[in-house]
């Protein structure tokens, strides 16, 4: 293990959390800027050209708020559980190929922390820990609200992580390996999608789910019960959970890309842009979802998990076991 | 280096935290302390190089534990402390600590005779998850079907004892018609 490895490495998750952590703002601006287009608004105009601005406006309130532990709750989950949402979004980035590897002043740079061959395995697996996060808030918060989005917190869990894992076994079997590289390398001739349809759709549905997002975005409903996790925080505490959602957002949807939507391709300069072309579509995918549907209750969410894409997703494993075999 | 500092680290960590999930009466802190232990026990096995099986680790133990979260939400109040019945004893933990000592030293003594050989030695060339495969479908089948269809029978059985009412979601029925339902299992049952 040489000195530069150590370096490069550390710069990397450097890059890697400043980047994400400032998308995570520039994310609550195009949210904010494309709902309102969908619904006839403007949106944010007032700080900036465009209301560009107001990104730095949040962030300079989110930073300067007191950050208030009000009495009776249990004050050291209170504190480490909008942490473990941000820390687990980042971790979970560790294994995803951002862009293909480049040549930068002659020394190649492979655009990935740490290339474990389980890459998508561990990808689901430290991202599913991150609703730790609104379930330990929610259940230390002393607040009726919370303790009912704690509970929709461990409800969206059982419901969603048994139709990620059966939904991504297809495309695994197909190409044989748990590498995100891997399975980006494997759709040079033609994409995912078109061999797996169904595995995607289920995908997508359940990364709603995982993600939090609208029809699914039962665990902090403003509707019915407030902010639920995040009603008794303030500053930046609160905005950890946020920067972990968004964080999440887009690590998912590189995933997605990665393993659905052909990747980076062969690793040249269009590669690279396509990817994060097609990694911005599937954001605005899901604000365009937010624009578009209704929240479901989590009863609904159960059922729809468990009765309708698990037994769709088993038979298309069965399927693709079939093909694989004959 | 870095190896003997992460392990250390770790090894502390988790040690930290399952005294915590042993010792504490908080509720919420033992649940906690429990989902940090077992996650942080999967860094040991991501530095032995078995990246498959510290995964699985993490994604089925914050599953499992996530499942103990909704019990302790459904029994206590989560945010106070629980008066236990029963004062602990010291004689019950010193000889639960020497048991637990002595399994470790007579499972991990052959570590000194030195002429070990590994009866399935892992095979050159596959990765991790493939040579987990292998011995999992060759050698231990048996235990593996058998463990299938154990868990196939915990899930029938869970599935008949949870599902008396399932026909009718409690959700969609109005406030009266509970009522009703709940007159009409009265009258059934006296």
């Amino acid at each position: 293990m040489d000195v530069a490895f150590i370096i490069e490495t550390i710069i990397k998750i450097v890059v890697l959390l400043l980047v994400f952590s400032a998308l995570a703002g520039f994310g609550t601006y195009f949210e904010r800027k494309v709902l309102a287009f969908m619904q006839r608004r403007l949106g944010p105009m007032h700080v900036g050209p465009y209301g560009l601005l107001q990104i730095a406006a949040d962030g300079v309130k989110l930073f300067t708020k007191e950050d208030i532990i009000p009495q009776n709750v249990v004050a050291p989950i209170f504190k480490i559980a909008p942490v473990i949402t941000a820390a687990t979004a980042f971790m979970a980035a560790a294994a995803i190929p951002f862009v293909p590897e480049f040549t930068l002043f002659g020394y190649t740079v492979r655009p990935i922390i740490s290339d474990v061959n389980i890459g998508v395995l561990y990808v689901v697996g430290v991202m599913a820990i991150g609703l730790y996060g609104p379930l330990l808030g929610g259940m230390a918060s002393a607040n009726k609200w919370s303790l009912i989005s704690a509970a929709r917190a461990a409800s969206v869990f059982i419901s969603y992580e048994v139709v990620t894992g059966l939904a991504l076994l297809a495309p695994i079997m197909l190409v044989g390996s748990l590498s995100l590289i891997d399975m980006n390398n494997y759709q040079s001739d033609g994409w995912m999608i078109w061999s797996q349809p169904v595995a995607f759709i289920l995908f997508v549905i359940a990364t709603f789910a995982e993600t939090g997002r609208t029809p699914f975005h039962l665990i902090a409903n403003d509707h019915e019960i407030i902010d639920g996790f995040g009603t008794e925080y303030s500053g930046m505490r609160w905005g950890l959970f946020f920067i972990g959602e968004y964080a999440n957002m887009f690590f998912i949807s590189f995933v997605t890309a990665l393993i659905f939507l052909g990747g980076f391709g062969d690793g040249s300069l269009l590669g690279a842009l396509a990817l994060l072309g097609k990694v911005a579509f599937l954001f605005f995918f899901f604000l365009w979802t937010r624009a578009a549907w209704p929240d479901v209750r989590p009863d609904q969410l159960m059922w729809l998990c468990w009765k309708v894409l698990m037994p769709i997703a088993i038979l298309n494993i069965v399927v693709t076991g079939f093909i694989v075999m004959f | 280096m870095f190896e003997a500092i992460a392990f250390y680290l770790f090894a502390f960590l988790t040690t930290v935290m399952f005294i915590i999930t042993v010792m504490s009466k908080h509720a919420l802190y033992s649940m906690t302390a429990l989902a940090a232990g077992m996650i942080f026990i999967s860094a040991f096995f991501f530095m032995l190089g078995a990246d498959f099986l510290g995964a699985v680790q993490i994604i089925v133990y914050t599953g499992a534990v996530m499942a103990l979260y909704a019990f302790g939400m459904m029994f206590f109040d989560s945010t106070r402390e629980l008066k236990e019945k029963t004062t602990p004893s010291l004689l019950v933990f010193g000889l639960g600590g020497m048991a637990a000592l002595l399994t470790v030293i007579i499972v991990a003594a052959p570590i000194v005779s030195g002429n070990i050989t590994a009866a399935y030695p892992i095979v050159e060339g596959v990765g991790n998850t493939q040579a987990v495969g292998m011995v999992l479908f060759t050698k231990y089948l048996i235990p593996f079907e058998v463990a299938a269809v154990m868990l196939l029978v915990a899930m029938i059985s869970g599935i008949v004892l949870a599902g008396k009412k399932m026909d009718v979601s409690l959700t969609l029925v109005e406030d009266d018609e509970t009522s009703r339902l709940d007159t009409e299992k009265e009258k059934a049952t006296s």
